[in-house]
């Protein structure tokens, strides 16, 4: 917490009056009776937002009962996923990286309840969540981490490279994917489809010089691409204020309007997400948007947002802890159920080495006898 | 700045070379065999690329340009000239200078459905991007377990230019040889550059697309066919351009010319040297050349590019390693870009590069004649 206050105190220098972001998971308020069959009103915290060059989203959120229980259950299949994730991997099961995003469960399931089917996410190597919110399946994700042919890239990506038709990966290369995120907005645009593309980074990847030149891009020609920011407060092992000279990276746009939300709160997520989503879609070009997150849960249960959103639904009167724990249960066995089918997938077959390399299928260009490769085919 | 001033005035000095060269241009189209009929139209190097854009942006709606100064001004070396005009801003677009963003907005507009041209004003700057091209072009369709394909074209001239000194003379067919994922295009003549332009536009794959700078201006014949929009030339297959029975010459981009102009000299002493215009660096058709080292039982490789690890070196493992060895009456041998940065001073640059008599000599050197 020693940062955060570092961070508040050059702010209020900075920007005056402007105090520091909310971070708790359970800040916010019933505006009115919560209703189990109609949607009723909540009030986020004041200090949920904060804005650049823009006005911040209106506090008050309509939720209802289904979609609070619903983004419960989904954000516990999320961490249990995770869960059984570092679980094969500490036995060895899964092979070289694996990026975990226990702890920013509210930003994927978040995005995913703020945005449409049709719109676009690209993300970097912490891709787990998105993959499966995005059209994948769990069993998809973990048979890709174990290096199943069930996997959703065959087996051939791994952890950090998964794909669906409106998910663009799982990048490896720390920025690289904010200037493609910049094309795929490009595309939309040139196709005139009213479609949002959400390119998303960590704090890390913010000082990369390719984040910079697809953010003068995307205003230069008013692409709808919200870059959203991940502040789990590291960039691998170094923390933001050593990295960055402005850590505030919703300001970092220069002409780009930004907004800063806490990420810990479901609810200010969706919130967020439908605000900058709407805004991409009316034409006003790009607008970056920071999630302040903690990556591996808080130090606290205000700062878990699972069990900030648990808080809410057992405060409003919307389900019984013991009706949680079935949720929970049900999560739990979804993730237990797909961790055993995709063990139960076989390795890739060898001849998958050579397929997908070409689009019209691959002829090999080295294919003399004397190549020492261990297996050569030609398809 | 200074150094892209330098090469738009050198768009000046390669088209005065150019004008300078129509009867050396006459005189190779001469020795240029293989045509259906006699040929009626002729067309420049940029005439054919620009065409090739020109037909399939017409052809295509996704196909789109973008790059430094391809729009308003025309093109650095003017081979997107006419095309704003013709196809408005939307579809061609000038971008700031900024390498990697721009190939990474590439990149991002083909894996969502689009057909980017993404002219890069020399391979040279592309180094700024070669990440994008690399690490986000060619392997995404294998890392995806082929689920998401990436049609993109990066274009631009490559390889060595005239007075420009190291950092904006280099040939990259070798870095871009060496990815899988990625087609590679080298072409030499305006028939290759129209037909395979074409063929990478439509090709599913990201193809990096080299032309030389130095080839702009220079004019070939074009047949009927080529002249047709619908004239496309397989990515992966060479070109015989003159068939010979005592040498085979594998050369790509400029080289040609010179390996064609070498096999006249050789031809005054009686020696039948067959010249293979690669055109493809990858995938490499190296079937024609391994048919026409049977045929000859000597091989000389020409490129502009560095000699180690390169194009020539690859062409001559895979030779060896081959039943062709079998064949071979004398060493390989590779007429390479000298190891070193390119210099600035006229002689020293000279030096630098292989010419004419260099690929006779070596030519003959494989035939045991040192006269």
């Amino acid at each position: 917490m020693a940062s955060l206050a570092r961070i508040s105190s050059r702010l209020s220098r900075r920007i005056p009056l402007a105090r520091a972001i909310q971070t708790s998971a359970d800040t916010t308020q019933l505006a009115q009776d919560a209703s189990h069959s109609e949607p009723f009103t909540v009030k986020l915290h004041e200090d949920s937002f904060r804005a650049y060059r823009t006005e911040i989203p209106g506090l008050e959120v309509q939720v209802t009962k289904d979609g609070l229980l619903s983004m419960y259950k989904e954000m516990n299949s999320m961490r249990r996923m995770e869960m059984a994730s570092d679980a094969l991997y500490k036995q060895k099961l899964i092979r070289g990286f694996c990026h975990l995003a226990i702890g920013q469960e509210a930003v994927s399931v978040g995005l995913e309840r703020g945005i449409t089917p049709e719109d676009r996410v690209i993300t970097a190597y912490r891709c787990h969540p998105f993959a499966v919110l995005r059209g994948g399946t769990i069993k998809g994700v973990i048979a890709e981490l174990l290096g199943r042919q069930a996997g959703m890239s065959h087996g051939k990506g791994g952890s950090m490279h998964i794909f669906t038709p409106s998910f663009f990966g799982g990048n490896g290369i720390v920025g690289a994917q904010v200037p493609v995120g910049a094309g795929i907005a490009f595309a939309q645009k040139y196709m005139e489809k009213p479609v949002a593309t959400y390119a998303m980074y960590g704090d890390g990847a913010s000082n990369q010089g390719q984040v910079f030149e697809a953010f003068n891009m995307a205003k230069l020609w008013d692409l709808p691409v919200v870059f959203v920011c991940e502040n789990n407060k590291y960039g691998m092992g170094t923390s933001a204020e050593r990295s960055s000279s402005n850590p505030e990276y919703f300001t970092r746009g220069d002409k780009i309007p930004g907004i800063q939300a806490n990420g810990m709160d479901i609810i200010a997520v969706k919130k967020a997400v439908e605000h900058t989503r709407e805004w991409v879609l009316s034409g006003k070009g790009p607008i970056i948007l920071e999630f302040v997150t903690y990556r591996y849960g808080g130090h606290s249960s205000t700062q878990d947002p699972i069990r900030g959103l648990q808080r809410y639904i057992e405060e409003w009167g919307l389900a019984t802890e013991e009706e949680l724990k079935k949720l929970d249960k049900e999560a739990k066995a979804e993730v237990d159920q797909a961790v055993e089918e995709a063990k139960a997938s076989p390795i890739p077959f060898e001849h998958d080495l050579w397929t997908d390399i070409y689009y019209n299928g691959y002829r090999a260009p080295i294919h003399c006898v004397g190549v020492s490769v261990k297996r050569f085919t030609t398809i | 700045m200074a150094a892209r001033a330098s090469a738009l005035s050198r768009l000046a000095l390669a088209s005065s070379k150019a004008r300078s060269a129509p009867s050396f241009a006459t005189r190779r189209a001469a020795l240029i065999r293989g045509y259906a009929s006699q040929p009626e139209h002729s067309m420049t190097v940029r005439e054919a690329l620009n065409t090739a854009m020109e037909e399939e942006m017409l052809r295509d709606e996704k196909v789109f340009i973008l790059g430094e100064e391809v729009a308003r001004y025309n093109g650095a070396y003017k081979v997107t000239k006419g095309l704003l005009d013709k196809f408005g801003e939307k579809r061609v677009v000038d971008t700031p200078i900024t390498e990697m963003g721009f190939a990474g907005l590439a990149v991002g507009a083909a894996l969502s459905g689009l057909r980017p041209i993404c002219e890069f004003m020399t391979f040279n700057f592309a180094m700024q991007a070669i990440d994008q091209i690399v690490n986000s072009g060619a392997k995404t369709y294998y890392m995806s377990g082929g689920n998401v394909p990436c049609p993109v074209v990066f274009r631009g001239p490559n390889g060595a230019a005239a007075g420009v000194a190291a950092q904006h003379s280099q040939d990259y067919a070798a870095w871009y040889g060496s990815i899988p994922g990625l087609k590679v295009v080298s072409p030499w003549s305006a028939e290759d550059c129209k037909g395979l332009l074409k063929a990478a536009i439509r090709d599913p794959n990201p193809v990096v697309f080299l032309e030389n700078e130095m080839l702009y201006g220079v004019s070939f014949p074009m047949s009927a066919e080529a002249m047709s929009d619908n004239f496309l030339l397989p990515i992966g297959k060479c070109k015989i351009e003159r068939e010979g029975s005592d040498v085979t010459i594998v050369a790509h981009s400029k080289m040609v010319t010179h390996s064609l102009e070498a096999a006249e000299e050789l031809a005054k002493e009686g020696i039948k040297a067959e010249v293979i215009n690669l055109r493809s660096i990858r995938p490499l058709d190296i079937d024609t050349i391994k048919k026409s080292v049977k045929k000859t039982n000597r091989l000389v490789i020409v490129e502009g590019g560095f000699p180690a690890f390169g194009v020539g070196s690859e062409i001559c493992a895979q030779i060896v390693e081959s039943e062709a060895f079998d064949y071979l009456d004398a060493p390989v041998e590779r007429v390479t870009g000298a190891d070193v940065p390119t210099p600035y001073a006229t002689n020293l640059e000279a030096l630098s590069f292989p010419d004419t008599p260099l690929i006779v000599k070596v030519a003959k050197r494989a035939l045991y004649r040192t006269n």
